[in-house]
C-alpha cells in the first residue's frame, strides 16, 4: 500500500482538489467539510490555485497532537498560509518547494500533497495538503 | 442613573507562585480587596467570579465565610474576569443589590493551552498536521495587518521594549527587568514575525474588585471610582479568530470595535476623552491591532506612535502602565481584571513610580480571547 491521505474527505479521490463545504441557502463556503452530516452542506470541490494572503513560520516543534516529527534535532520549520481561492473561501495549508524565508504575501501558488513525515516508511506515509509556488510564474 | 462604583481593588502579585494554589490567590486578592474598601466579607451581598483552570470560583465562600451569599461562577475563556465584572455591574444597576464583588483568578503551568482539535469542532487531523498552535495564529494575523498597514517588524519589538520598561516599576507584574529593542529583535523566533519577546507566557495571578451603589459607596467614605460602561460582545462575521480551518475571502469587522464602540456611547466618551488605557497585548501584535480597533489611532499609524513614545507613561496617551500581559503574563480568569485594576491605582494616583502623570480622569480596559470575544470598560474618577 502506498501512502494515504491523513483523512478521509480531505481531498478528492484523485487527489487534485481539496473537499470543501458550501452552505445550500446561503451560499458560504468553508474548508473542511464537516464531520457530521448536514442536509444544509453540501461538498464542494475547491479551487486548486490561489494567492497567498497570509503566513506564518511555525519556528518550532509542536506538541500533541501533532502526529510529524518533533525530534528538535531533524526539525524543519514550516510555513503555515490562508491562501485566498478566489470566489471560494482562504484555506489554511502548509506551504512547500520554497523556503521559508523566501514566502512573499500575494504569491501564487497550487495544491500538491507532502507526507506528514517524510522519513516514514513509504506504506506509512500519511499524506497532507500543501500549496507550492506556481512554475515559470 | 447613577453609576456603578468600584470602591475596593486586590491583587494577587501575577508570575509563579509556588505552594500557593490559584484559588488561594484568590482569596488574597479578596481580602486585599475587602481591606481597601474598609468592609468585611459578610457586608459583600453577591459575587461573580471565575477561573480556567484552578476550581469553582464559589468553592471559595468555604474560606471566606459561610454567610449564604449569592456566587455566581463565570466561564468565559479570556473574557472571564470582563464578564464577572459585567455581571456585578448589571446586578447592582438592576437595583436588587447594593454591594458586591468581580473576582477572576488562575494558575496555569509553563507552557499550558494545550488545545484539540474536538472542543474547537476540527478534525484530528487539523491538530495531527500542526496546525493547532495559538502562535500560528498570531503571527499570521499580525503578518497581515504590517503588510496591509505598512507598519515595521520594529515596531513590535518597540511594544514588548515598552512592556517591559514599564514591568521594571510595578508591583504586581511578573517580568521585572528591561529588555533593550536589539535583544528582542534578535531573540529566536517563535512564528513569524514575533519573537520569544513579544509573546505574553501562561501564568498564574488573582484580582478582586468591590462594587458598589453610588449611594452605597458614598456612605462607605473612600475613593470613588465610576464605572461608566462595562460591555462584553462576540465577534461579527468574516472576523480573524484561533483555529480556523479557513476564513472568509470578505474580511468583516472584530469582537472588540464593537465592544469599543458600545462602550464609548454608554459613557458618553469618545477616544479623545480617554486619559489612560490597558489593551489586550497576548502579542505585541494584539496591542498594536487593538490600539485602532478601539479608535484610539488610525491602523498604519502605530508606527509613528511608537517611535515617538505617545503611548509610554508620560506619553499622549499611555497605553499598558502595569506593562500588560506581556511582563504580567495571562492567567486566563484574573487578566481582563488586572487591567481594571491597574486603572483603579493610575485613577487614584497611587501607582507610584509608573504614576501616569497629568492628574487622569478616565481610564479604558479592553480584553479579547478566543474564540472572537471582548469586553471593555471605561472608568471615570
Amino acid at each position: 500500500m502506498s501512502a494515504q491521505p491523513i483523512a478521509d474527505n480531505l481531498f478528492t479521490e484523485d487527489m487534485s482538489a481539496l473537499v470543501g463545504a458550501r452552505n445550500r441557502e446561503t451560499g458560504h463556503i468553508f474548508f473542511p467539510l464537516p464531520l457530521t452530516p448536514d442536509d444544509n452542506i453540501e461538498p464542494i470541490r475547491l479551487a486548486s490555485r490561489g494567492t497567498v494572503w497570509t503566513y506564518t513560520v511555525q519556528r518550532f516543534p509542536p506538541k500533541a497532537p501533532y502526529a510529524g516529527p518533533t525530534d528538535p534535532e531533524k526539525f524543519k520549520p514550516y510555513a503555515v498560509a490562508y491562501v485566498s481561492l478566489p470566489g471560494q473561501t482562504m484555506v489554511e495549508t502548509r506551504l512547500t518547494g520554497v523556503d521559508v524565508d523566501d514566502v512573499k504575501i500575494g504569491m501564487e501558488v497550487e495544491l500538491t500533497a507532502i507526507p506528514l513525515d517524510p522519513d516514514a516508511p513509504p506504506e506509512e506515509q500519511k499524506l497532507i495538503h500543501a500549496f507550492k509556488p506556481v512554475q515559470g510564474e | 442613573m447613577s453609576d456603578v462604583c468600584i470602591v475596593g481593588a486586590g491583587i494577587h502579585p501575577f508570575g509563579r507562585t509556588e505552594g500557593r494554589d490559584g484559588m488561594d490567590q484568590g482569596i488574597f486578592a479578596v481580602k486585599q480587596a475587602l481591606a481597601d474598601s474598609g468592609i468585611e466579607w459578610k457586608d459583600v451581598e453577591f459575587a461573580f467570579g471565575g477561573s480556567a483552570a484552578s476550581g469553582n470560583a464559589d468553592n471559595m465562600v468555604s474560606q471566606l465565610g459561610l454567610t449564604g451569599i449569592q456566587f455566581i461562577n463565570v466561564s468565559n475563556g479570556c473574557a472571564t474576569g470582563g464578564s464577572a465584572l459585567n455581571a456585578a455591574v448589571s446586578a447592582i444597576k438592576s437595583g436588587e443589590y447594593e454591594m458586591g464583588m468581580a473576582v477572576g483568578f488562575d494558575k496555569h503551568p509553563r507552557g499550558a493551552f494545550n488545545a484539540d482539535p474536538s472542543s474547537y469542532g476540527l478534525p484530528n487531523w487539523y491538530g495531527e498536521a500542526g496546525y493547532m498552535l495559538t502562535v500560528q495564529f498570531f503571527g499570521a494575523k499580525i503578518m497581515r495587518y504590517l503588510h496591509e498597514h505598512n507598519i515595521s517588524r520594529e515596531t513590535l519589538g518597540r511594544v514588548a521594549e515598552k512592556a517591559f520598561r514599564n514591568g521594571v516599576k510595578t508591583d504586581h507584574a511578573w517580568r521585572r527587568s528591561e529588555v533593550d529593542l536589539e535583544t528582542i529583535m534578535n531573540a529566536p523566533m517563535i512564528c513569524d514575525p514575533l519573537t520569544k519577546y513579544m509573546f505574553c507566557s501562561p501564568a498564574e495571578g488573582a484580582v478582586a474588585l468591590i462594587l458598589a451603589s453610588e449611594k452605597k459607596a458614598k456612605e462607605l467614605g473612600v475613593p470613588i471610582i465610576r464605572l461608566k460602561s462595562s460591555v462584553m460582545r462576540t465577534r461579527p462575521p468574516g472576523s480573524f479568530e484561533v483555529f480556523a480551518a479557513s476564513i472568509d475571502n470578505e474580511r468583516g469587522g472584530t469582537a472588540t470595535e464593537i465592544a469599543s464602540k458600545a462602550a464609548f456611547e454608554q459613557a458618553g466618551m469618545g477616544p479623545e476623552d480617554i486619559d489612560i488605557a490597558q489593551l489586550q497585548d497576548t502579542e505585541s501584535g494584539a496591542e498594536i491591532m487593538h490600539m485602532a480597533e478601539n479608535g484610539f489611532c488610525k491602523p498604519g499609524d502605530q508606527e509613528q506612535w511608537l517611535l515617538e513614545g505617545w503611548s509610554e507613561i508620560n506619553g499622549k496617551l499611555p497605553i499598558n502602565t502595569d506593562g500588560g500581559c506581556l511582563a504580567c503574563g495571562e492567567p486566563i480568569g484574573a487578566s481582563g481584571l488586572r487591567q481594571v485594576y491597574e486603572n483603579v491605582v493610575q485613577l487614584r494616583g497611587t501607582a507610584g513610580a509608573r504614576q501616569v502623570p497629568g492628574d487622569p480622569k478616565t481610564a479604558y480596559t479592553q480584553v479579547y480571547g478566543a474564540p472572537g470575544v471582548s469586553a471593555v470598560t471605561i472608568l471615570q474618577r
